[in-house]
């Protein structure tokens, strides 16, 4: 619990409607999607305005209250649990408007609290793409994806979230508006601090206005899946059609255990023996499509896939994307905790580290699923285990320190795009330097000198 | 019970549903109430969390608990949508239970569900002098109800434009057994209309049984209709659920038929997913009792799955001149997958060509008791079916559950809209009748 005083001063500002600090209210904000221990927050606020926004952080500072942001609370890292019971957390889905969708000039401007689906829809309204597509998309904000970076099927040939920031305002710890980058493509007034911001987990500043880059939709798209006995196989395919100077728009990786997985759950007719199973999908001008699809074919019978399909319309290139949205869910109903993890390697290791994770398995004993973007390297292996079990879940620990070994052993790195929050903190200076931790501390420190901003994630105190 | 103890006991025994909650968030996307509030309390994922930590005494506030449990339009879009399965409904309809148990239920609850609901013949009474009275007597009665089923008996609150009551339950007249002994070939049905087509809406009944009629259905109407329990249980009253479920087992359990039809969405699935899903809490916890329960939930369909999987009913190639918009009752769509074939029927008529709204599937906001405890959020997430409705211009909204039917004439009442609210049930009926007028004698 807050002193009363305080929490009057939150509800003047915000409103007594949108300050909550029943306990069992501020139970529902302890938690997010990573499997780690709940915290329960000492109050809960969701302001309506922007304004409101910027004089909570100031308050939570002047008063030296520990605050953290929270979208929908779907991270995978633990960014959004409250470092301690005496945390402000301050929700942003009620700042939920897109300010401005420009066609003639391609961007949009938009509250961090709208949700990536629905800024994609409102975008494709106006004959625009959005392409960022975290597999959360449905749930999601734009400042969550922004703050951890997210990424998502279309990566390869798209990018990331961090591709289409063009500038934002953020709030910081005074509750002043910091300005960075513009609505034009080019801007070089400043500090890029915008960029700063992309994958600062909540640390660094409070996002109020997001400016996102809008691209043209491609008119053409063709779907298509390959079937390999080996991973190699699949690999070097993947290898072979890049080096083709092909870049699909989506190109995903299934194993064997997530193969069965889903066609368990879904009868879908999924090649159960298969090492491997390639979804790949080709966008762009209807020429370029067919031609590329054609080559892609050709390139996966060569490299030893033993089945390739085309999806011959949208029922089936739905049926194709069916199999890979199940991943996950097949997965998770098998046991009740799924460790979804994103420890990436370059392309070209994803043979190497397919078979490491399945020795790693081997070791621990563990049922581990493997799936994920193979033309980007971002893998998701996701152990499946039940946290009430203690002694299996310590193995559960001692298998993703493994993993994460492995990853940074390959010139990977700990996280695709889920984030390092309190999940992967221990792992950073591995992967980075002590001097990493120690100019990003005190960057930190400049910014948030009483360290109210989620403090203790991502690099420690 | 007043044992924190045994709550927690009884808590625990849920433990493995609220395990399977990998806290994805997902159905953060369908919550009807979330859309509206953003509260984590209000969607799934902090219910669940709210009872796992009751469970496991971290939070020790039941009467906390309960009133978020309790603000949920229990529309299952959340489980639905859930990516790891957990059984949203009956882990929440099961809390309620507990919880309930522990608390106890409120007086003015208990009079209703004990002394009315339970007690069909008193219940019948009843609604005869509400028919007859409509005005003073059921205001006081209003806020009693809690459910879907039961909103019949609060015709007039606030500002709601309500259906008024029928003056005597349709059962009463229409009871009717089977025709004789079994005959080769011929459907035996026992038709169950459900507390809101039995009292507010007869007309419905009445097309039903024009259809089961020109289909040559064997039809079977009891003389007597207790409620399928849903009101009851939404309220955590498992006494009172248990005593229907008997009530009505004993009703169906001598007859020989090969279905039991509802044209309510909520009573079908309470008798198929709910019956089932609670049979823990029945009066015996015999395994003969809990297969009887299973046989019937086995045996129970929506009317429009009826007609169209069992008896073959297709769509016709010509639609008529009209236009009809199909709203998709969660407890038809997310309960059941029954969603294609109310929409056949429809095209079975040939009088209407159907036009789909935006989001049909969209809940209407009327989750029974949901709407008399909040109506003004009711009538929020209302409103956005509303203007689906209205968008697309049509003459007719069908939707296949007597309570979204009522939620929708509310709505479409106060917007002034001259857009007729229809079971698909009836749109079928009256193309029959049109269709025998037309046939040269
Ligand atoms: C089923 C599932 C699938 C997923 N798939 C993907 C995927 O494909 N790709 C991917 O990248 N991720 C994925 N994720 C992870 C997650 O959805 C993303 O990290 C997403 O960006 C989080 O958005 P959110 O709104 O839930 O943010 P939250 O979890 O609420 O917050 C995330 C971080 O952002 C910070 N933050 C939020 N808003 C602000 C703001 N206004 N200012 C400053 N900081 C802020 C928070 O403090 C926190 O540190 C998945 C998660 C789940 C559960
Ligand atoms: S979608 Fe299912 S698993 Fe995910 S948070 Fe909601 S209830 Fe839990
Ligand atoms: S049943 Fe409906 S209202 Fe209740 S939590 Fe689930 S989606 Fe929300």
């Amino acid at each position: 619990m807050m002193n009363k005083n305080l929490v009057r001063q939150f509800e003047k500002i915000a409103g007594a409607g949108n300050v909550m600090g029943e306990e069992a209210d501020r139970h529902a904000y302890a938690y997010d999607s990573a499997v780690l221990d709940s915290v329960v927050p000492a109050l809960v606020v969701r302001p309506d305005t922007i304004e409101q926004l910027g004089r909570i952080v100031a308050l939570c500072n002047e008063n030296g209250t520990p605050l953290t942001v929270r979208g929908s609370g779907t991270n995978l890292s633990g960014g959004t649990i409250p470092t301690g019971t005496d945390a402000v957390v301050v929700v942003t889905n009620g700042l939920a408007r897109i300010l401005e969708i420009n066609p003639q000039d391609l961007y949009a401007v938009v509250e961090p609290g709208v949700i990536t689906a629905q800024f994609a829809a409102a975008a494709a309204e106006q004959g625009l793409f959005y392409p960022p597509d975290p597999g959360s998309q449905a749930v999601s904000t734009l400042g969550g994806n922004v703050a951890e970076n997210a990424g998502g099927l279309r990566g390869l040939k798209y990018g990331v979230t961090k591709d289409y920031v063009m500038g934002m305002e953020f709030f910081d710890v005074n509750g002043e508006i910091v300005k960075s980058g513009s609505r034009t493509v080019k801007c070089a007034t400043g500090f890029n601090l915008s960029d700063l911001m992309v994958g600062s987990e909540g640390l660094l500043g409070v996002f109020a206005r997001i400016i996102l880059k809008l691209i043209p939709p491609p008119k053409a798209s063709r779907a298509m899946t390959a079937v390999f006995a080996s991973v190699e196989q699949a690999s070097e395919a993947v290898a072979a059609i890049i080096a083709d100077r092909i870049v699909p728009c989506t190109l995903e990786f299934l194993d064997n255990f997530t193969i069965r997985t889903v066609e368990d759950f879904r009868h879908a007719g999924l090649p159960v023996d298969a090492e491997a199973l390639l979804l790949i999908e080709v966008d762009g001008h209807p020429a370029e499509v067919s031609e590329d699809a054609e080559k892609i074919q050709e390139i996966c019978r060569k490299n030893g896939a033993v089945q390739v399909r085309a999806a011959k319309n949208e029922a089936e290139k739905e049926l194709i994307w069916q199999a890979r949205r199940d991943a996950l869910p097949a997965l998770a109903r098998l046991k009740p905790t799924t460790v979804l993890e994103d420890a990436t390697v370059p392309r070209s290791r994803i043979p190497d580290m397919v078979k490491k994770i399945k020795e790693i398995g081997r070791i621990y004993n563990l049922d581990i699923g493997t799936f994920g973007h193979a033309g980007d390297g971002n893998l998701h292996p996701t152990i499946l285990t039940d946290r009430r079990d203690h002694k299996e879940f310590a193995r559960v620990e001692k298998a993703i320190d493994d993993i994460f070994d492995a990853a940074l052993a390959m010139g990977g790195t700990l996280s695709g795009e889920h984030g390092i929050g309190l999940a992967k903190r221990k792992y950073m200076e591995k992967e980075t330097s002590k001097g990493t931790i120690l100019y990003s501390r005190k960057l930190k420190q400049t910014f948030d000198p009483k360290n109210i901003l989620n403090p203790g994630k991502m690099i420690g105190d | 019970m007043a044992d924190i103890g045994k709550l927690v006991r009884l808590l625990k025994e849920l433990e493995e549903d609220l395990a399977s909650c990998t806290r994805c968030g997902m159905c953060q996307a369908v919550c009807p109430l979330y859309g509206q509030t953003g509260r984590e309390t209000d969607v799934a994922r902090g219910k669940l969390v709210l009872v796992e930590n009751l469970s496991r005494e971290i939070l020790d506030d039941p009467q906390a608990v309960k009133k978020r449990l309790d603000r949920c339009l229990l529309c299952g879009s959340c489980a639905a949508a859930c990516p790891g399965g957990v059984p949203v409904l009956e882990v929440f309809l099961k809390a309620r239970a507990v919880i309930t148990g522990y608390l106890g239920l409120s007086p003015v609850k208990r009079a209703i569900f004990r002394g009315f609901l339970s007690n069909p013949d008193r219940l019948d009474n009843l609604l005869k002098w509400m028919g007859r009275l409509q005005g003073p007597f059921t205001r006081s009665a209003n806020k009693i109800l809690g459910t879907s089923c039961a909103r019949f008996m609060s015709p007039v609150i606030g500002d709601r434009h309500f259906m008024p009551i029928a003056a005597a339950a349709w059962h009463t007249k229409a009871s009717r057994g089977f025709s004789g002994p079994r005959q080769d070939g011929r459907i035996r049905v026992v038709f169950y209309p459900g507390c809101l087509a039995d009292k507010i809406l007869p007309r419905l009944a009445d097309a039903a049984m024009e259809v089961f009629a020109f289909h040559d259905v064997d039809v079977f109407v009891a003389d007597k209709a207790p409620c399928c329990g849903i009101p009851a249980l939404s309220s955590g009253d498992v006494k009172t659920f248990s005593t229907l479920v008997k009530k009505n087992l004993n009703i169906w359990q001598p007859l020989d038929f090969d279905y039991l039809v509802t044209p309510c969405a909520t009573c079908t699935s309470t008798i198929v997913k709910l019956w089932p899903a609670m049979e823990d809490y029945l009066w015996d916890k015999s395994r003969k009792t809990k297969e009887q329960v299973r046989k019937i939930a086995a045996k129970t369909m929506d009317i429009s799955a009826f007609f169209v999987d069992i008896l073959g009913v297709e769509a016709l190639p010509d639609a008529g001149p009209e236009t009809v918009t199909y709203h998709d009752p969660c407890h038809l769509k997310k309960s059941l997958g029954v969603e294609k074939q109310p929409r056949s029927l429809l095209g079975a008529a040939g009088t209407c060509r159907l036009i789909e709204m935006k989001n049909a599937d969209q809940c209407c906001g009327m989750g029974g008791s949901f709407n008399l405890e909040h109506y003004e959020l009711s009538e929020k997430i209302g409103a956005k079916k509303r203007d689906a409705i209205l968008a697309t211009g049509a003459d007719t909204i069908a939707t296949g559950c007597p309570a979204c039917m009522l939620q929708i004439t509310d709505l479409l009442s106060h917007a002034k809209s001259r857009v007729t609210v229809q079971h698909p049930i009836e749109i079928y009926a009256r193309s029959l009748r049109e269709k025998q007028k037309e046939k040269p004698k």
